[in-house]
């Protein structure tokens, strides 16, 4: 058969996906940009104390990015749901996790990676010590990508819905709150001089779990919610 | 619910000779406990075309949705040579070429970006062509740069039927592809499903124009009369 090679198939989607991000700058931009809103803001409206701001600041910053992906998921599969090249993306002979994944990879990579180049800059702004920077770019490395697996699942199940999104939330949110504790907590024991190998394997593992996980999870999902 | 698999014109005798073919077997369909469609067959063998028909909620396009495995029927199944096209769905969406009523086209991308896109999605002509096709849906030349967004609703429709040409695809399953066409449009898909027919390939359709092609043997299937 002279089909199109899996390969060729995942790197056109994957270019595909980051063109229209590219194409639709401004929606992109919004997520950042609340990233960045909700963080400065903490500063303003609680006691600019430099030691208070360090304590919170872990929490925040991830709380703040966990907002933002949560932001961003709902437009992973909208567009293509609306205009059908969802369909289209079901009717390839490709295995569809692999598609999936190529399509998770992208929303990372515009809506995860972009909190990794920010985050140091914002860390700084909470008065976050250069102790902690390590431990904070690290858990963001491990921890947003799997903001976007385990985030996939939900949007798939809910893409197909009017008003998705409460639901979307009320499902994705309790998945992601492990992510959360154990994250914020190895940046704040970073800060302390404790060590954090604990905390990262933990998210290191999630992230592994997921990545074998969510693609076949989501792609049943897209075939429910297409149905 | 009353379904049939009228044969149309007189070439009905004109035999398969053991090409791939696709055939439904006892195919319903319920809805909110209420049957759209009970007990409906058909089979198709290379070079002929299905035309379902039937007034608008008859299940048209559940009824195309489910040929493409979308859909999953509540009793019955689709068979691709012989076999239900479940087992192995890969093998038979590499012969598949679907235009839906979305026209799965993003209007972020220019007619030439979708159309390569659908190339190394799936299995491509090894001729193909993006500009070409284009070109031969008669989209004018200005059009290859221009978002599909910004694009008519017609033109939009021949990008997606545009697909049709770049895939290596026996089966075409079209939801009312003549939406939104001019005449001109509508002769041109005319002339695509008589050429894929001719070279045998098999083509399911629903559409409520007359459809009028020459030298092809077209089926019909009459949904919820």
């Amino acid at each position: 058969m002279s089909e199109a090679s899996l390969g060729t198939a995942f790197i056109s989607l994957l270019r595909r996906d980051l063109m229209l991000a590219y194409r639709h700058r401004a929606q992109m931009l919004n997520p950042l940009l609340f990233f960045v809103i909700v963080v400065s803001l903490f500063p303003l409206g609680l006691d600019p104390d430099p030691d208070l701001l360090r304590t919170i600041a872990p929490g925040v910053i991830w709380v703040a990015a966990l907002l933002a992906a949560m932001l961003s998921l709902d437009s992973m599969f909208r567009s293509d749901f609306d205009d059908g090249s969802l369909e289209q993306l079901l009717l390839t002979p490709h295995p569809l996790p692999l598609l999936v994944l190529a399509k998770i990879v992208a929303h990372w990579l515009i809506s995860g990676l972009p909190l990794l180049v920010l985050a140091p800059v914002l860390g700084m702004l909470l008065n976050l010590g250069s102790e902690s920077l390590f431990p904070l770019l690290a858990t963001l490395a491990l921890g947003t990508p799997v903001l976007s697996l385990i985030g996939s699942i939900g949007v798939a199940l809910t893409v197909g819905l009017r008003g998705g999104g409460v639901l979307l939330s009320l499902l994705i949110l309790p998945l992601f709150i492990p992510v959360l504790i154990f994250a914020a907590n190895a940046v704040g024991n970073a800060g302390a001089g404790m060590d954090i190998t604990g905390q990262l394997a933990f998210l290191g593992s999630l992230l592994a779990l997921a990545f074998a996980l969510a693609p076949l999870a989501t792609a049943a999902a897209l075939r429910i919610s297409l149905n | 619910m009353i379904m049939s698999d009228t044969p149309k014109p007189a070439e009905m005798n004109h035999s398969s000779n053991g090409s791939p073919w696709i055939e439904g077997v006892g195919l319903a369909l319920s809805r909110n406990d209420r049957y759209i469609f009970t007990d409906l067959n058909f089979s198709l063998a290379a070079g002929q075309i299905l035309q379902v028909e039937g007034h608008n909620g008859s299940g048209k396009t559940t009824m195309l949705r489910i040929l493409c495995g979308l859909t999953l029927p509540s009793e019955g199944e689709i068979r691709w040579c012989g076999e239900d096209i479940r087992k192995n769905l890969a093998e038979y969406y590499a012969q598949l070429a679907y235009v839906g009523h979305a026209p799965g086209i993003k209007g972020e991308l220019t007619p030439l970006e979708n159309l390569e896109l659908a190339r190394s999605m799936s299995r491509p002509r090894k001729e193909a062509d993006a500009e070409q096709v284009l070109e031969r849906l008669q989209l004018p030349a200005y059009c290859d740069d221009v978002l599909c967004h910004n694009l008519s609703a017609g033109q939009r429709r021949r990008v997606a039927l545009g697909r049709l040409l770049m895939l290596d695809a026996r089966l075409w399953v079209l939801d009312e592809p003549f939406t939104a066409l001019d005449p001109g449009g509508r002769k041109l898909v005319e002339e695509l499903l008589s050429g894929h027919a001719q070279e045998g390939g098999m083509a399911v359709l629903t559409t409520h124009h007359v459809v009028n092609l020459e030298g092809c043997i077209v089926r019909g299937l009459q949904l919820g009369t």
